[in-house]
C-alpha cells in the first residue's frame, strides 16, 4: 500500500497543510492571537487569480497578483482592526478576528456573488506526471517542490536577519524586545505581511484543487491550519510544520484504510485522533517554545 | 544649576485599579550613580517601568536630557538613551548570546562601529565569548545577568537603569556585579540602581532614594542615607517596615 504514489500524495498535502499552519502560527507566536480571518486571505488569493483571469493577465502575473492581494489585505486588516485593540484584552483581539472574518466573506458576497465561481489556474497545474509506474498530478509535486523553496527563505529571514531574531525575540518576550528599540508596529505589520503571503502561496494550491473558489473558501482552510499548530505545538514554526505533514499523512492513512462505506466519516475519525493525542500530549508533538507574554 | 539629565516629577501611576505610585519625584545628575531602595512592592520597579515607557503614567512628566519623554514607546525611549537591565534579566531564551547582543545594539547600530563594541563586550564579560553561539537560555544565572548587562550596553546608553541585578545571584558573583558598577561608573556612565541589598547598593551610590508604599521616604546622598535610616529595620521587617515607616 506504500507506493511511490502515497508517498507523493501525502508530502504535497502534508506541504501545503504546513504551509496553512505556518502562516497562522507566526502571528500567534507574537499576538498569542489565533487569527480566525486567516482563511479568509486564502480565499482572497482565490477570488484575485478569478479576477485576473477576468481582464486577461497572463498567468505569471495572476500568481503573484494572487499573492499580493492575501499579503495587502492580511497587513490592512493587522492595521485597520488589530491594532486599535491591541493593547485591549485577548478576548476583543479574538473577536475582532472573527469579525474580520465575516467581514471579508460578505465584501465578496456583495461585491461578487454568493456562488462559486471558477478559477482558472495555468494548464500545467492539472497536468499529470508518470514516475516509476505511478501517475501524479504535476500540482502535487509543484506545492512540494514549492513549500520546499518558501520554507527554506522563511528559516533564512528568521535566522539570519535581524527582522528574524526581532521577530523570535517578539514571540518569546515582547515587551523586551521593545525595550531593545525594535518597534511593536513593525514586527507585528511583518508577522501579518509574511502571513499573508504564506496564505496566499497556499490558496493557489487550494483554489488549484477544486478550480473554485466562493466567500466560505476560507472555513475549511483555517481548520486544517488550526488544527495542525495544536498538534503540532503551538509555540514554533517547526511545530506547525511538524503538525502540517503529520495532519497529511493521518488524512492519506485514513483515506486508503477506511471501507469504502466508512469514507464519509474520514473527518470524524480524523478529528477523534486528533482529540486522543491531545489528552495524553496536550503541548503538541514539538513542546519548547515561548513564553506566554501577551502584546500588552 | 545644572540640569539633572534624568528628571522624574511627581508621578503617579497604576495597575489597573490598583494604585503603585503616587507622586514620585527624582533626579539623576550626569555621571552620578543613583539607587532606589525599598522593600517589594514599595514601586521601585514600577517607576522604572514608568520611565522606560512600559507603563503609562497617570500624571507627571519625565523629562531626560532637556526633552519631555513622558508616554512616549519604549522602543523610542531606548533611542534617546536609557537602556534597561530588567528584572530577571529577561534573556531571549531561544537566541543565541551573538543575537541578544545583536538585538541589544538594534537601538543604535552601526555597521562600523559594532564589531568593536562586541570587542569591548568581550573584555568586560569575557564568558559571553565562550557562549557566543550558545542559546542565551542555557546560559546560568550570573551569565544571563551579564548577558542582559551587555545587552543594554551594546545600545551605547547614556542613562543605564538596573532592575535588581544581584536578585537571586550566589554571593560570588553579586560581587562581580557590584565590582562592574563601580567600574561603569568610573568609566563616567550614568547609573540608575534599583537594589534590594541596600548596604551593598549604598556602597557604590552617590546618592539614593527610599521608597515605601509609592512615594519617595528618604533620599540624600548615599552617607546621608546611612546616616539617617537604620537600613537593616527596614529591610529586615518588623512593625517600621510593615508600616512604611523609617526610623529616622
Amino acid at each position: 500500500m506504500i507506493n511511490l504514489e502515497f508517498v507523493i500524495n501525502t508530502l504535497s498535502l502534508g506541504s501545503l497543510y504546513a504551509l496553512l499552519a505556518v502562516g497562522l502560527v507566526l502571528v500567534y507566536g507574537i499576538l498569542k492571537l489565533v487569527n480566525f480571518a486567516y482563511g479568509e486571505y486564502l480565499m482572497v488569493a482565490g477570488y484575485a487569480i478569478y479576477l485576473s483571469a477576468i481582464v486577461g493577465a497572463p498567468w505569471w502575473a495572476t500568481l503573484i497578483i494572487a499573492v499580493a492581494a492575501s499579503m495587502l489585505v492580511s497587513f490592512l486588516t493587522e492595521i485597520a482592526a488589530f491594532r486599535p485593540v491591541r493593547t485591549k484584552s485577548m478576548d476583543a483581539l479574538l473577536v475582532t478576528s472573527f469579525a474580520v472574518s465575516i467581514f471579508l466573506q460578505n465584501v465578496v458576497l456583495l461585491a461578487v456573488s454568493p456562488r462559486a465561481r471558477a478559477v482558472p489556474l495555468p494548464d500545467f497545474f492539472s497536468k499529470t506526471v508518470v514516475i516509476g509506474g505511478a501517475v501524479l498530478p504535476l500540482r502535487n509535486l509543484l506545492i512540494i517542490a514549492t513549500t520546499a523553496v518558501v520554507l527554506a527563505l522563511l528559516s533564512f529571514l528568521m535566522k539570519k536577519t535581524v527582522l528574524g531574531m526581532a521577530m523570535r525575540a517578539a514571540a518569546d518576550k515582547f515587551t523586551t524586545t521593545r525595550l531593545m528599540g525594535v518597534p511593536a508596529n513593525f514586527v507585528i505589520s511583518a508577522a501579518f505581511l509574511i502571513s499573508g503571503f504564506l496564505a496566499g502561496v497556499a490558496g493557489i494550491f487550494w483554489v488549484g484543487r477544486s478550480g473554485s473558489v466562493d466567500p466560505l473558501t476560507g472555513a475549511a482552510p483555517l481548520l486544517i491550519a488550526f488544527i495542525a499548530t495544536v498538534m503540532g505545538g503551538m509555540n514554533s514554526p517547526i511545530g506547525a510544520v511538524v503538525g502540517g505533514f503529520v495532519y497529511g499523512l493521518l488524512f492519506n492513512i485514513l483515506s486508503i484504510t477506511l471501507p469504502a462505506s466508512m469514507i464519509s466519516y474520514r473527518d470524524a475519525f480524523m478529528f477523534a485522533i486528533v482529540v486522543l493525542f491531545l489528552l495524553f500530549r496536550p503541548e503538541g508533538i514539538i513542546r519548547r517554545g515561548y513564553t506566554e507574554e501577551r502584546v500588552g | 544649576m545644572t540640569t539633572p539629565m534624568l528628571k522624574v516629577d511627581d508621578i503617579h501611576a497604576s495597575y489597573g485599579a490598583v494604585r503603585a505610585l503616587h507622586g514620585i519625584s527624582l533626579e539623576v545628575n550626569e555621571g552620578e550613580v543613583v539607587a532606589l531602595l525599598g522593600i517589594n512592592g514599595a514601586g521601585k520597579s514600577t517607576t522604572l517601568k514608568s520611565i522606560t515607557g512600559v507603563l503609562r503614567p497617570t500624571s507627571g512628566s519625565v523629562t531626560f536630557l532637556g526633552e519631555d519623554i513622558t508616554s512616549r514607546s519604549p522602543e523610542k525611549i531606548v533611542k534617546r538613551g536609557i537602556s534597561l537591565v530588567p528584572e530577571g534579566r529577561e534573556i531571549f531564551g531561544a537566541l543565541t548570546v551573538e543575537e541578544n547582543l545583536r538585538l541589544g545594539a538594534f537601538a543604535s547600530y552601526h555597521r562600523d562601529r559594532y564589531k568593536a563594541d562586541l570587542k569591548e563586550m568581550f573584555e568586560l564579560f569575557p564568558i559571553l565569548e565562550e557562549r557566543f553561539h550558545q542559546p542565551g537560555g542555557l546560559l546560568s544565572g550570573g551569565e544571563q545577568q551579564m548577558l542582559a548587562i551587555a545587552r543594554a550596553l551594546m545600545a551605547h546608553p547614556k542613562l543605564l537603569m538596573l532592575d535588581e541585578p544581584s536578585l537571586g545571584l550566589s554571593p560570588a558573583i553579586t560581587d562581580d556585579v557590584f565590582a562592574l558598577i563601580t567600574s561603569l561608573r568610573e568609566r563616567g556612565l550614568t547609573i540608575l540602581l534599583v537594589e534590594q541589598n541596600a548596604e551593598r547598593a549604598l556602597e557604590v551610590v552617590d546618592k539614593a532614594y527610599l521608597l515605601a508604599n509609592g512615594l519617595v521616604e528618604v533620599s540624600g546622598t548615599a552617607d546621608d542615607i546611612k546616616k539617617k535610616v537604620d537600613i537593616a529595620s527596614v529591610y529586615l521587617g518588623g512593625e517600621d517596615a510593615e508600616g512604611g515607616e523609617v526610623q529616622l
